[in-house]
């Protein structure tokens, strides 16, 4: 059998979900297992390129797209283990286990993200505070190393804690193996509550008689004053069959809906406080206006994977996400004063998010911490890095750090004071990766292991 | 044609357009038996059909190049896995012209992989479904026999025969109740035409995937994926060859 021939690819102008930065770069794209091996100097694992900023860039280097990698090898419906290849995505998983009543354990915003990713970046869900992070329901994955070899990573082997979270740094994820959750129905029994201020806000959120399996909240930024921080808190669980209509005959099913494309890059000038603070107002009467309901977990999970390339909705300059988390002692503190200066600056975000996290994980770089994290999307503009700036004071004075897998923008001693395993995560890399052959712009820009 | 959910052997199955035949075919409830050289990834590919669309999927090895194994091969299949319902043609080689003009092997090859061992198998399947008086053959052929360019014509004439055979088989198949669609996708996202610039329309393969199993519904005989190309070929065709010598198409 002849290898597989690796034809490359050069991609001009590559981004991130954010489409900020840019980067020149190229890419092999394997379609076989086997074929899945670190190539040329320097390379970098990338599956649908939802980061958001350059996490998953490499200038001047080689993309190794593991979108095609992405079969399912085992799957134990007692038990609901399954096994795949890391390019399969949650959208993948979830079109063929949810009728048998299994579920992602932890799923993003989207589902348009594969496996390898989910690991690299250690992502995390609104059940955070309950199931903890992405990594906390693998009980070993596969990987390719800088030398090409195949190792397997288990729980409490170093090289499984340095990859969950490690932003792909470690190697090329090539398998995992995903304990799934039972569920009785693909539907989600949900509750929305209005808040008016923040603490009330994080009261709900941290409140045992308002807690479910899914919760986060929505906050209109533009709110300032007494209402800062006001929001809709929302909770969700997974609806047991008895809970949904009769009229629905396979309650594991849920209807196919066509993707609507976002038809064009906006001008930078369509998101503005005026337009946004006309969509929070919506927002806010759609969302507040039903109090109890049943949906179909996309309607609660993936609102936004409805519009296919909803970024386009940010235009050619692009957007940034925000997002820290703040320990619970100073999380209110830290957050009134992050809500204070965006409001004051009129730096409008058009998704803001906050959520409460369990105890943290045992991935060295892993992003959430015990205690509150929100999420901002913010359209580019002039000053905006400055103004960034000045939160990541904040959220350092306040013994915060902010998720690698959103950013595109902080300064190496951000990252330095927020993670204090680095160190022990750049000397395990060393010993696997003597050469620093798996690298990205992300790791570059951070001083991360260079 | 209504698909029925007999066995449907895959000859060439590790492919990207086969793979997602085999999925679009699964997706319908069809079992499938997956045939190629590659047999850790068949047992992959294997395994993902079944955990997806939950139907049962078996594997063999098959050598398309070794032309005196396929009559064996075939009863073999058939014992153990038959009789099929339907069987799709998905392998072949690209080649590079280039290399084809000044090495005769490499010529050869591209020759023998897309026409010569096609027909042989195809020999072979015809023979055993005509006495059956049932099922239906998928062949992928390619929109680069319809037409010789200088650009890729040594591919563009083993496909080419390949239409024409598949012409005569479908004419003769037809008096015995079996069907043969002849499928001629443009350019396809795959490991085949990765980091090649500059190809029109080109298409991902589950899309082709999907419209070849649709066109088999429907009892097509011959389907361009996807659908332009059906008139972008009639124009290319069109072009007396006075014209279309001077072209470097």
């Amino acid at each position: 059998m002849l290898p597989e021939k690796q034809a490359v690819k050069d991609l001009a102008a590559l981004g991130g979900w954010g489409r900020y930065p840019l980067a020149d770069t190229r890419a092999v794209r394997p379609e076989r297992a086997r074929g899945l091996t670190p190539v040329g100097e320097h390379c970098l694992a990338r599956g649908l390129g939802r980061a958001y900023g350059d996490a998953a860039l490499l200038s001047g280097g080689t993309l190794v797209l593991t979108e095609r990698l992405n079969r399912f090898l085992a799957f134990d419906p007692e038990s609901g283990v399954v096994r795949a290849e890391a390019g399969v995505t949650l959208k993948d998983l979830l079109e063929a286990l949810v009728p048998r009543g299994w579920f992602v354990p932890v799923t993003p915003g989207t589902k348009n993200c594969t496996l390898g990713g989910c690991l690299a970046a250690d992502v995390h869900g609104k059940n955070h505070h309950r199931e903890g992070t992405f990594s906390n329901h693998v009980p070993e994955f596969e990987i390719v190393l800088a030398d090409g070899s195949r190792q397997t990573a288990r729980r409490g082997d170093d090289l499984f804690w340095a990859t969950a979270g490690g932003m792909g740094l470690t190697g090329l994820a090539s398998e995992l193996t995903l304990q799934m959750t039972p569920v009785e129905t693909a539907f989600m029994r949900v509750r929305h509550t209005r808040s008016k201020d923040l603490d009330r806000t994080i009261e709900l959120l941290t409140d045992p008689g308002h807690d479910a399996r899914y919760t986060v909240a929505w906050i209109d930024c533009l709110a300032g004053g007494r209402n800062l921080g006001r929001g809709i808190f929302m909770a969700g669980e997974h609806a047991l069959r008895s809970e949904v209509s009769l009229r629905v005959a396979n309650p594991l099913s849920v209807p196919f809906r066509r993707q609507k494309p976002f038809p064009m890059d906006l001008p930078g000038w369509a998101l503005n406080p005026t337009t946004i603070k006309a969509f929070n107002l919506v927002y806010d009467w759609a969302k507040g206006r039903r109090t109890e309901f049943v949906c179909d977990y996309d309607q609660f999970f993936y609102p936004l994977d409805g519009i296919q390339g909803w970024n386009r909705m940010y235009g050619k300059r692009g957007f940034l996400q925000y997002q820290y988390v703040l320990p619970t002692a100073t999380a209110r503190e830290g957050t009134r004063l992050v809500l204070e200066r965006l409001s004051q600056a009129k730096k409008a975000s058009f998704l803001a998010v906050l959520k409460r996290f369990g105890p943290q994980g045992e991935g060295w770089l892993s992003f959430p911490t015990e205690g509150l994290t929100l999420a901002l999307d913010i359209p580019f503009s002039d000053g905006l890095l400055t103004f960034l700036d000045e939160l990541d004071d904040i959220v350092l004075s306040h013994g915060g750090r902010l998720y690698m897998a959103k950013d595109a923008r902080m300064k190496p001693a951000v990252l330095r004071s927020g993670y204090p395993r680095l160190g022990d995560f750049c000397e395990f890399k060393k010993s696997i990766d003597p050469e620093g052959r798996f690298d990205s712009d992300m790791a570059r820009r951070l001083g991360l292991c260079h | 044609m209504p698909l029925s959910p007999g066995p449907v052997l895959v000859l060439g199955a590790t492919s990207a357009i086969a793979r997602s035949v085999a999925l679009a075919l699964a997706a319908k409830g069809c079992s499938l038996v997956l045939a190629g050289r590659d047999e850790p990834e068949l047992e992959r590919i294997k395994s993902d059909l079944e955990i997806r669309c939950g139907v049962s999927v078996s594997h063999l090895v098959f050598d398309a190049e070794d032309e005196t194994s396929h009559k064996a091969f075939w009863a073999q299949a058939e014992v153990d896995h038959g009789p099929f319902k339907g069987v799709v043609l998905a392998f072949g080689y690209l080649g590079d012209q280039q290399r084809a003009q000044e090495d005769w092997g490499e010529a050869r090859s591209v020759l023998e992989r897309n026409f010569v061992s096609a027909a042989s198998i195809l020999h072979v399947v015809a023979q055993s479904m005509e006495t059956r008086g049932e099922g239906w053959i998928v062949v992928l052929s390619s929109v680069a026999g319809d037409r010789g360019r200088m650009s890729n014509y040594v591919y563009g004439s083993a496909k080419g025969g390949l239409t024409i055979f598949l012409q005569g088989l479908r004419s003769r198949l037809q008096k015995a109740g079996v069907h043969v669609m002849t499928v001629k996708p443009g350019p396809v996202d795959t490991a085949m035409t990765f980091g090649m610039d500059r190809l029109p329309l080109l298409a991902d393969p589950q899309t082709v995937g999907k419209a070849i199993v649709a066109g088999l519904a429907q009892g097509k005989d011959v389907l361009y994926v996807p659908t332009p190309w059906r008139l972008i070929m009639f124009v290319l065709r069109s072009v007396p060859e006075k014209i279309f010598k001077k072209t470097s198409l």
